[in-house]
């Protein structure tokens, strides 16, 4: 995946578990809290529902590098080629 | 069933309390001495603790003497938080010492000292007086972590205005419906919250004359530039012990928020609690990571750690496991006032993140807002070094009820026993006023307490009928159904209504169901609590759709978007399902217990006075 489609992967994601925040723009290095006052519990299944769509196994320390939306696209990419061999 | 969440070869005991009970003095001098050697291989929770043998101390106590604790207004002039939190210590001689921490999001740091928190408070004040804000009028804050908070919530009782805090998470609705309650004539917030949650119902709240915003922005006056342009020597409202300071929303099952309103004499007992339960000293380091929006974040995030004249830490950012840890260690917190969503989270964290850092200055980890589960008790041993002092109490009680201490042996699962000036029994209810008292042991019942402890509410604002409600046989009666052991300790077991507990917040299943309904496609809305490994519970809703709406994926999102939209993510359900029909009574009250059970394959219960259907 190249990180244009990481990027809407991410996003799909977010609207899925907050579906109030459609249509908005994603400051990439802010993150998802600040941005969009999205609480512990909305993050938590945002981790879970791009570890499904990826299959790329999210530890919990880990999570703290998801935080923004370019830091779960580095993720992402960086996890990538473990998951899909 | 009776669930025993213990084996008696489990019961933790960290401290020999009986080897320890001498006089308070003497207590407090070993803890200076401890203090000096924080990593001598002695273990830490072995000092002697405030509240010593726990029955010699509830048979010692009574509220008049702890009440002589507080200072009072110079000259006799009566009582006020604001001044026992700031001005008190000044007098004292320890005006130098800090009061506050506070930890910006990218983690710089400032100091405020108690000096420093008495002069800005009353400026504060002297701003409301300015701006028309009369004693008794209310001022609500919606703010996060920030050093405004506690100059305006000080201030506020200074001016002898009522002080109310809402959740900064709440969406517009769940503002405006407490605002048109309380009709505040001034909202400290700042420009983001004033133009997402507050400027959407504004025209809705003609009472509201002042906006006041820290860090400025349009829409109402420069926080700082009013405390500047503000006059010194403000003079103290004279409160007396009965007149009111703060107002605390809570959720009820069915209707609006309820106020719950509280008094100035309410500090002796924060002072006296925070005392015992946490064991809080003036040379403490505490941290309480409670939301100022809730009870705990006043009671225990601002006005008992001021009281005692501790160092309170504050930190701008939500829950992060590295960053609390590091703040743990960094700051040297000796207590931690924490609750058990944000603890099951840093469980999930794993061991090895806590093992990073030095956690040995920690004398006492407290938690409150739902039952803490006996594994986390136990984790805390093993993984911080210290136990888990779990405690009971709510909004309507100002203050810790039922605690453990750290003079007494801890049985993982209980809420512990009642605090000293407390009488908590487990009871049933009868018809009128009539209750009666559980004696046997490990019988359910719900959670009662004698009246007359000085932070217990006063009142649900203009709601006299719902107050009466919360009385019976001489009892307040908590909603809490618990089971008392064999030695007098407290087992929470669940609430006797449907009010939902979710990571530590009380939701009102009405006012969720109510912005459901209005949305054109939904008939009918239930909604309740499902179990939720991390949160306790989380708030799923059952909607039925008016006839011809077909339930789709689409329409699932439009009704979670509209719900978070209007009540914000904590209180909008996570989950919707479309049912055809919702099981309701023959007068067309959903049943929510029902409906719960049958998510959950639960026995029914009593179905008589279902509706049946066709």
């Amino acid at each position: 995946m190249t990180d244009t489609e990481l990027m809407d992967l991410v996003r799909k994601t977010l609207f899925d578990v907050a579906p109030d925040l459609e249509g908005e723009e994603l400051e990439a290095r802010e993150t998802f809290h600040d941005q969009f006052e999205i609480d512990s519990m909305d993050f938590l299944n945002f981790v879970i529902g791009l570890a499904k769509a990826t299959g790329v196994e999210i530890p919990e320390s880990d999570y703290p590098r998801l935080q923004t939306p370019a830091g779960a696209v580095a993720y992402l990419r960086a996890n990538w080629a473990a998951a899909s061999t | 069933m009776v669930r025993r969440f213990f084996a008696p070869a489990t019961i933790l005991t960290p401290v020999k309390a009986e080897v320890f009970a001498t006089s308070q003095a003497a207590n407090l001098e070993e803890a200076q001495m401890t203090e000096q050697s924080p990593r001598a291989p002695v273990r830490k929770g072995a000092a002697r603790s405030n509240l010593g043998d726990y029955e010699q101390a509830r048979a010692r106590f009574t509220w008049a003497e702890a009440e002589k604790a507080l200072a009072g207004l110079p000259g006799g002039k009566g009582l006020n938080i604001g001044y026992e939190a700031s001005d008190r210590h000044v007098a004292d001689g320890r005006g130098g010492h800090t009061a506050i921490r506070w930890i910006a999001k990218g983690k710089q740091t400032r100091d405020i000292t108690y000096a420093e928190l008495a002069r800005a408070s009353a400026r504060f004040a002297a701003a409301l007086a300015g701006l028309g804000v009369q004693p008794g009028e209310r001022v609500f804050t919606l703010l996060g972590r920030v050093p405004a908070l506690y100059v305006s919530a000080l201030g506020t009782w200074k001016r002898g205005a009522v002080l109310s805090p809402l959740f900064s998470a709440f969406g517009p609705e769940p503002i405006k419906a407490r605002m048109l309650i309380a009709e505040p004539r001034v909202l400290v917030t700042t420009a983001r919250f004033f133009k997402r949650k507050v400027a959407p119902v504004l025209s809705e709240l003609p009472f509201l004359k002042t906006v006041i915003l820290v860090g400025g922005g349009e829409g109402g006056v420069d926080f700082d530039t009013l405390l500047a342009e503000a006059p010194d020597g403000f003079e103290v409202a004279q409160t007396k012990a009965e007149d009111l300071s703060t107002l605390h929303f809570t959720s009820g099952t069915t209707g609006r928020p309820k106020g719950a309103m509280h008094v100035h004499g309410a500090a002796a007992a924060h002072r006296a609690t925070a005392e015992f339960a946490l064991d809080l000293r003036p040379d403490d380091i505490y941290w309480c990571t409670a939301d100022p929006g809730w009870v705990t974040g006043t009671s225990y995030g601002i006005i008992a750690p001021l009281l005692i004249g501790c160092t309170l830490i504050s930190d701008e950012e939500e829950f992060d496991a590295e960053r609390w840890y590091e703040n743990l260690e960094r700051e040297k917190v000796t207590v931690w006032y924490t609750a058990p969503t944000a603890i099951r989270m840093l469980m999930k964290a794993g061991p090895d993140l806590p093992g990073k850092f030095d956690l040995s200055r920690l004398r006492l980890i407290a938690s409150v807002g739902e039952p803490l589960n006996p594994q986390a008790v136990i984790w805390g041993e093993n993984v911080l070094g210290r136990p888990i002092h779990d405690n009971w109490w709510q909004t309507e009680t100002g203050g810790i009820m039922v605690s453990n201490y750290l003079s007494m042996p801890i049985r993982p699962g209980s809420m512990g026993k009642p605090v000293p000036g407390i009488e908590a029994g487990v009871v049933h209810r009868g018809e009128g006023d009539e209750v009666t008292l559980v004696e046997a042991p490990d019988e359910e019942g719900e959670l009662a307490l004698r009246p007359g402890w000085p932070s217990m509410f006063r009142g649900y604002l203009n709601e006299e009928e719902r107050y009466a409600k919360c009385f019976a046989g001489g009892w307040y009666l908590s909603g809490d159904l618990v089971k008392r052991d064999a030695d007098g300790y407290f087992w929470f077991v669940g609430r006797a209504d449907d009010v939902i507990k979710s990571a530590g917040h009380l939701i009102g299943p009405f006012e969720v169901e109510s912005v459901l309904l209005e949305h054109p496609s939904v008939a009918e809305a239930g909604v309740i609590g499902i179990p939720d490994p991390v949160a306790l519970e989380i708030v799923k809703a059952f909607v039925e759709l008016h006839h011809g709406v077909e339930p789709n994926e689409a329409l699932k999102k439009e009704l979670l978007a509209h719900a978070r939209r209007r009540l914000g993510p904590a209180v909008a359900p996570r989950d919707i399902e479309f049912r055809d029909h919702l099981p309701k009574t023959r007068s067309g009250k959903i049943m929510r217990r029902l409906l719960k059970a049958r998510e959950l394959g639960l026995p029914e219960g009593d179905t008589s006075t279902l509706e049946r259907r066709q």
